[in-house]
């Protein structure tokens, strides 16, 4: 166990210093001068120069990248022109909206995709798997903010059970605001869950355990609800953790619809203002994110199946 | 796994590999139509249906894609305008039909341009192995890891909106995809009794990696396709919904829903019809992929 935990955060380490380069050279990439496009055209040469020499601009590339590293290792990531405040004060600010918009969504994937899965799974080409299928199919060729959209026309604006725009907190601020856009954000991700699970269930359900079970007499209930669905479930919780990049950039979309304070509008902010240090922090932050969900995934499925961390050795 | 055969017949989308003979290849591509399942032939007939709609836009578009109509604002669908008109009297149908060109052109451009690269990328480190395949395995890692979206937003932020940030973005990380594909197929294709002919006939590696390993290995690149094409349309879509997306008067399906948000309940089909055209695309995508690997062969990642 602890040779995979060193052997998959080792990983993860060289993942992260990718991104850290990755992000590091975007603000290299800007066709033109980036302190000029911040600063607007009429800046005075010494403005120019003087911001320049606070981005470290003027050092060499090298010094350049293990400064930002050692900056952002030390939680500074820079400063926020556009807003006049630094990065790390308005990602914190902006942080919960997201997080809770995220959460809930994964929440809702899962309460819709497992039952689903199982509903699909118990006769291979019936009428229940086909019908799911193609619900699967259009609903993951759906648009999110269109998804979002014709939600908020529905139970929004004609039934009038949610508002269609804004954030509060608390938890009834919480459900009254973020349901349609955690039901936006959660459906795509439910197509992911129920073609997974159902693919992994209708092959764990050939296994010999499951005869096993079933031989003993065990319900047929308790065999798919104990037996089967905790073997397929971990397929699940990777692909989960696969689709936390795919669940960020939707979540920005979506908070745009439904106007919601989070990371995802701000992003939308710094890109319209171009407040290159604040689109880096945030692109920095949603690639952690992903890779820490992908290590927490692999983590867990080899805390709860000796196959995977003895695979390894 | 089944074995790829390859001479052998299949019920397989052609291989755009160069082979010396024309003839026999058209043969097998309408061959491989007729073979397929139906869940595939419907996809496929949606595509085509929609490929054509784009192509033919100016010829069955009733209106021009600007041409504004006072008279005629947020008219319901009818029969002289099939979508409904917008807040200024454009009729729906004739801009989603422009639309869906200029979306569909970008779409095939991102989707298709990496994907021979990214398979040949992918089909080279496996061939080869060793210390090149591990480092363009953890390349793709590093950029698969990164949330697409934010990439591709974060690239317009750098060149400015437009479809300049899509058309550099997306293959940026596309053929990726694409090569982690070819490669864990490789892997295992690079055993086969074809491949080590291959080196035993003393063909070079160039040969054996052209010739022999890519045909065989795009077919299941050209299946992932079909979704990946789905995930641009909507992220296409969705950069045009935030305006990060062609800029008008070019009209993008997103970019007509957005006109759409603030008329919504007033005039619910300005949004919704274009909508419906990205999901049809998607699903007609879907099927076609759907149906092609349930055909016993292994499909894309997950």
């Amino acid at each position: 166990m602890v040779r995979y935990l060193v052997h998959r955060l080792a990983l993860a380490v060289v993942v992260l210093f990718g991104l850290l380069v990755a992000t590091f050279f975007m603000i290299h990439l800007v066709p033109g001068d980036p302190v000029k496009i911040v600063l607007g055209v009429h800046a005075t040469p010494t403005a120019v120069a003087h911001v320049r020499h606070e981005l470290n601009l003027d050092r060499p590339l090298l010094t350049q990248f293990w400064l930002y590293m050692t900056h952002v290792l030390q939680g500074h990531f820079g400063y926020a022109f556009t807003i006049g405040a630094p990065v790390g004060e308005v990602l914190s600010q902006r942080f919960g909206a997201t997080a809770a918009l995220l959460t809930y969504a994964m929440v809702i994937a899962l309460v819709v995709g497992i039952p689903l899965a199982i509903w699909a799974a118990r006769r291979p080409n019936g009428v229940a798997d086909n019908s799911i299928r193609l619900g699967t199919t259009f609903v993951f060729a759906m648009p999110a903010f269109w998804l979002g959209l014709m939600l908020a026309l529905i139970f929004g604006l004609e039934l009038k059970w949610f508002p269609v725009s804004g954030y509060e907190t608390g938890i009834a601020g919480f459900f009254k605001t973020l349901t349609l856009p955690a039901i936006t954000l959660g459906l795509p991700l439910a197509t992911v869950v129920v073609r997974t699970l159902r693919s992994s269930l209708l092959s764990v359900m050939q296994s010999e355990y499951i005869e096993a079970a079933r031989s003993r007499g065990l319900t047929e209930r308790r065999v798919v609800g104990k037996h089967a669905l905790r073997n397929s479930m971990m397929n699940t919780l990777t692909i989960l953790s696969v689709n936390v990049g795919f669940l960020i950039g939707a979540s920005i979309v979506v908070e745009q619809v439904f106007q919601i304070p989070g990371l995802g509008t701000l992003l939308l902010e710094a890109v319209e203002k171009r407040d290159y240090q604040l689109v880096q922090a945030l692109a920095l932050l949603a690639g952690t994110a992903v890779v820490l969900a992908s290590l927490a995934a692999d983590v867990i499925q080899a805390y709860l199946d000796p196959r995977v961390r003895l695979a390894q050795q | 796994m089944s074995t790829v055969d390859v001479l052998g017949p299949s019920s397989l989308p052609p291989t755009p590999a160069a082979e010396p003979v024309v003839e026999h290849h058209r043969r097998r591509r309408f061959g491989a139509v007729r073979g397929m399942p139906l869940q595939a032939k419907i996809g496929a007939g949606i595509l085509a249906l929609f490929v054509l709609a784009a192509i033919l836009a100016p010829l069955l578009a009733p209106y021009g894609r600007n041409e504004l109509d006072f008279n005629n604002i947020l008219s319901a669908p009818s029969a002289q305008h099939l979508f409904g008109t917008d807040n200024a009297g454009r009729d729906v149908f004739s801009r989603s039909l422009y639309a869906l060109r200029v979306d569909l052109l970008i779409v095939a451009a991102v989707t298709y341009i990496p994907l021979p690269i990214g398979v040949l990328v992918g089909a080279t480190a496996a061939y080869f192995g060793g210390r090149v395949d591990s480092i363009v395995a953890r390349i793709c890692d590093v950029l698969i890891a990164f949330p697409f979206m934010v990439l591709v937003v974060a690239v317009i932020a750098m060149v400015g909106p437009g479809v300049k940030g899509v058309l550099i973005g997306v293959p940026l990380v596309a053929w990726a995809l694409y090569a982690r594909l070819a490669r864990s197929e490789m892997l295992v294709m690079r055993e086969q009794p074809f491949m080590l002919a291959t080196t035993a006939l003393g063909y070079s590696h160039r040969r054996a990696i052209l010739r022999h390993a890519v045909p065989n290995l795009m077919r299941a690149a050209l299946i992932y396709s079909t979704l990946d094409m789905v995930v641009n349309l909507l992220l296409l879509a969705s950069l045009a919904y935030l305006g990060l997306g062609a800029q008008p008067p070019t009209p993008e399906l997103g970019s007509i829903i957005a006109d759409g948000q603030n008329t919504l309940l007033t005039a619910w089909w300005v949004a919704t019809f274009p909508g419906l055209v990205v999901v049809l695309f998607g699903v007609g995508a879907g099927l076609l992929g759907d149906g092609l690997s349930d055909g016993d062969l292994h499909g894309g990642p997950q």
